[in-house]
């Protein structure tokens, strides 16, 4: 039998008076699968999972969750999903035992079933010495980690991440991704937000890039990354009037053109792989030219959307700058 | 010849997909009638369990009843009905009235609190009837009706004021007055859904209790009012209560007075129930 995606979108559109949060997005993610939408502050990743949890009413468009439409059924739409959102969503006045016993009696779980519910998943979320006490004594990590532990009360088959690791120090991060990974080999469908790439890339199947409100690419990390380099070498020239010249070394030797700052000589070279950082080394010592200071680093999220958009994270770059780069499937 | 030492990996079933009619096996398309009142019995011991981590919420049905009764009994008494003796039985359910009304009017604004902080998004995005978050919270503000209500019989009797309905008239009263309270927390519930923030229900509450209590006979006979004020203290539910909640208390009688009281209880929860649910929802 043909199985459905856990979720299908077309054209979403939510409007905020003049503002288009959402601007048309299609998305498609199948089950089993880690779906990761990455984008900046206020691209309007949360807006467009609020409308897919039935949190906010959809503007235009249609998005569907296992092929129950979510405008039209969002009973039935809210019995297969699980939201944890930006900010920790239980309940202050509660324990930790407290907060997921009265969520599994919300949703029709008996007492019992989710007073044993609870504990087990206390336990596997690492919080059972907390489990009776006041969540105000909770660190971020904790109470980070409650909130997924609530949205898995009725074991529902999709599971919405909104930023599920911003503010967690980097411990913290790497055990949330473990337990997002158990989630998914438990049989569960994710579909996460984040800022950060290096997070869509140890996480995701595939990623969507969003950006004001409209997708600009979409493929797996590897596909992503790729239309970026692999990593960047960050160069400091010691003067910086050598600039013209030092690009036009790069240029030769990658064929590629480097990305400059000119007050600070400072220069950005996207690699495809990190060895050929020796090449440009060389070249630049062959040419005499001097550098103070060089790295090499993976790309980060404001170059991959350089690349995809013309414009960095922030605003400032005008929006015809767009450049609407499908990765393909 | 050596032996393949090395096992084949347990081959590990892929997780099953699921198809069209596994969603519609797991899913309803509605709440019924008794999953509705679980989940709102659910949100009542949710309620109950805050006000017991947080006491305060108990200085309004406290304290009010106290400071109401004999500031009013000892400010009025004597110009109203020439001794305070002779004037608590007139004043002492009025204030009732006014007590549950003030209790009531908390519970819009606890609400719309409430609904400000994150765990209301996990609510909303629950499978639950629309209707629960809100009246959950007020079958745990029973309680509150309760002891404003007990406390200001207390402190009438204090007083020197002595039922006429003896017992069962004041326990008949006190239950009246809380199904008055809840009845009428509703009008602050629908107010808590509207307003954009705890501030202004509590503004907006202020402006409905004032003329709702004192326009009304809780406090004065309607016979020394001028004519287009008696007009709207006839009809203003709260007269209906108080004077309901008098044969009770004073005469141990259940009049047709408290049959209208408890039709008034219902005209308000027939129009506010259905305009706060809409509202709420409204919010998503």
């Amino acid at each position: 039998m043909k199985h459905i995606p856990a979720v299908h979108a077309e054209g979403l559109v939510k409007s905020f008076g003049d503002f288009r949060a959402v601007d048309g997005v299609d998305l498609h993610v199948d089950q089993g699968e880690i779906f990761g939408v990455l984008g900046p502050n206020g691209a309007g990743k949360t807006t467009m999972l609020k409308m897919l949890a039935t949190l906010l009413p959809i503007d235009g468009g249609r998005g569907e969750i296992f092929g129950v439409d979510v405008r039209r059924d969002p009973h039935r739409t809210r019995q297969l999903l699980g939201v944890t959102g930006q900010y920790a969503s239980v309940d202050e006045n509660l324990t930790a035992n407290e907060n997921l016993w009265l969520f599994g009696r919300l949703q029709g779980v008996s007492s019992r079933t989710s007073r044993a519910t609870a504990a087990q998943l206390l336990e596997q979320f690492g919080l059972q010495e907390a489990a009776n006490k006041p969540i105000s004594q909770f660190s971020g990590g904790m109470r980070r980690r409650l909130d997924l532990a609530a949205s898995l009360i009725t074991r529902p088959p999709l599971i919405f991440l909104d930023e599920p690791t911003t503010g967690l120090d980097p411990r913290t991060r790497g055990q949330m991704w473990d337990t997002i990974r158990d989630l998914v080999a438990g049989g569960c469908t994710v579909l996460l937000t984040t800022q950060y790439l290096d997070e869509a890339d140890q996480l995701a199947d595939r990623i969507a890039v969003i950006d004001r409100g409209r997708k600009v690419a979409e493929g797996t990390p590897d596909e992503l990354k790729a239309s970026v380099g692999n990593s960047t070498l960050r160069l400091r020239l010691t003067d910086a009037a050598d600039q013209q010249v030092a690009a036009e070394v790069v240029r030769r030797l990658l064929g590629e053109d480097p990305v400059l700052s000119p007050e600070s000589g400072r220069m950005n070279v996207a690699l495809d792989a990190a060895d050929r950082a020796a090449d440009v080394l060389i070249s630049l010592r062959q040419a005499g030219i001097g550098i103070t200071s060089v790295s090499v680093d993976a790309p980060t999220l404001d170059e991959v959307f350089l690349a995809l958009t013309g414009h960095d994270t922030g605003d400032g770059a005008d929006q015809s700058a767009d450049k609407q780069l499908e990765v393909a499937r | 010849m050596t032996m393949q030492l090395t096992q084949p990996a347990p081959v590990a079933a892929p997780p099953r997909r699921l198809t069209a009619d596994d969603i519609a096996g797991r899913t309803t398309s509605h709440n019924s009638l008794r999953q509705t009142i679980s989940q709102t019995m659910s949100m009542a011991w949710r309620a109950t369990k805050k006000m017991r981590r947080n006491p305060e919420q108990f200085f309004d049905v406290t304290i009010q009843p106290l400071l109401f009764t004999a500031m009013f009994a000892y400010l009025l008494g004597g110009g109203l009905s020439g001794s305070v003796e002779a004037y608590l039985p007139l004043v002492i359910p009025g204030i009732l009235a006014q007590t549950a009304l003030t209790a009531c009017m908390a519970t819009g604004v606890q609400l719309r609190e409430d609904m400000e902080k994150g765990v209301f998004d996990r609510f909303k995005s629950l499978p639950m009837a629309r209707i629960a978050p809100l009246a959950g919270p007020m079958i745990a503000d029973l309680l509150r009706y309760a002891i404003a209500s007990t406390l200001t019989f207390f402190t009438g009797i204090m007083m020197g004021y002595r039922p006429g309905g003896g017992a069962a008239g004041v326990v008949m009263a006190i239950v009246l007055t809380m199904i008055a309270g809840w009845s009428l927390a509703w009008v602050f519930t629908w107010v808590g859904t509207l307003a954009r923030s705890a501030q202004s229900v509590q503004g907006i509450s202020m402006m409905i209790m004032f003329p709702l209590t004192f326009m009304s006979n809780a406090l004065v006979p309607v016979e020394t009012l001028p004519g287009w004020l008696a007009a709207f203290v006839k009809v203003n539910p709260v007269s209906y209560i108080v004077t309901a909640t008098r044969d009770l208390a004073n005469d141990g009688q259940i009049t047709g007075h408290v049959g209208w009281a408890l039709v008034a209880c219902a005209a308000v929860i027939a129009i506010f129930a259905p305009l706060s649910v809409n509202s709420y929802k409204r919010h998503l």
